[in-house]
């Protein structure tokens, strides 16, 4: 696919840790025929991986009635992917994780998940739905005409 | 969905005489992996394992919870005076260790033979 039409593909995932990966592999696929590199589709599998599993644990709160949706839009030079469920949204960006701070135990071992994200993708954006419902995070990951 | 995380340790010598306690992983690791990675660390006996070597060769995925539960076990080995190394993570858990800062103190090696020889 050297030149790319517009196209999306959804999935929707039961609220259940591990069923993370199943979007994994949706966005790699994707990512491949748009030609990305193998680093930036590993990249990406991360990403989407921790913004789904965001979505189940803390967006979803682990309810299996309710689903994540999960939404990848093609451009000529993006893959946008939405990552969406039925929390209220983030009430504020936590902290930037501080290893030092953690192997001392003065802050929690966990909460590396929001970092990545930003860390691997070009763009993340983490949007309140209306009514504090169907909040969701935008991620975008650009095809580099020059090195990809 | 998640694979389950297997784990065994085998006790070497380095070439340099030192006790190494290699941790095997095999599968995922993620929130559902605590007992085999914690767990696991922990049954090693702390009064003569200095030296932790952790193998992720045939580990495929690791997410924020995984790399919580390594960084637990970190926190476990500097309180005990323990050194922890690691070896066979692809290029991009590699770049993944390094962005959150567990190279800082977890040595990576790309194998088993570098890591053992630098012990």
């Amino acid at each position: 696919m050297s030149k790319v039409k517009p196209a999306s593909v959804e999935v929707r995932l039961p609220s259940r840790l591990g069923y993370e990966k199943v979007a994994m592999s949706t966005a790699a696929a994707v990512a491949k025929l748009m030609g990305f590199k193998e680093e930036r589709v590993e990249d990406l599998k991360t990403a989407v991986a921790e913004a789904c599993i965001n979505a189940i644990e803390h967006g979803n709160l682990l309810n299996e009635g309710l689903s994540v949706g999960v939404v990848l839009s093609t451009a000529d030079d993006a893959l946008e992917v939405k990552v969406i469920d039925d929390g209220k949204g983030l009430k504020k960006m936590p902290i930037k994780p501080n290893i030092d701070r953690k192997i001392h135990g003065e802050e929690d071992p966990r909460g590396m998940g929001m970092f990545l994200i930003q860390a691997l993708v070009d763009e993340a954006e983490w949007v309140k739905g209306v009514n504090g419902k169907s909040s969701y995070v935008r991620l975008v990951i650009r095809l580099d005409k020059d090195s990809d | 969905m998640q694979t389950d995380t297997k784990a065994r340790v085998d006790q070497l010598t380095s070439p340099a005489g030192h006790p190494v306690a290699v941790l095997r992983f095999e599968g995922d690791i993620a929130s559902t992996s605590k007992e085999a990675v914690l767990g696991t660390y922990q049954g090693l006996p702390k009064q003569t394992t200095k030296l932790v070597l952790l193998d992720f060769t045939k580990v495929d995925y690791i997410n924020s919870s995984g790399i919580a539960l390594v960084i637990q076990m970190l926190i476990e080995a500097s309180n005990s005076g323990q050194k922890v190394y690691a070896f066979g993570l692809s290029a991009h858990f590699t770049k993944v260790f390094t962005m959150v800062g567990i190279t800082k103190y977890a040595g990576l090696f790309p194998g088993q033979a570098e890591a053992m020889a630098a012990l």
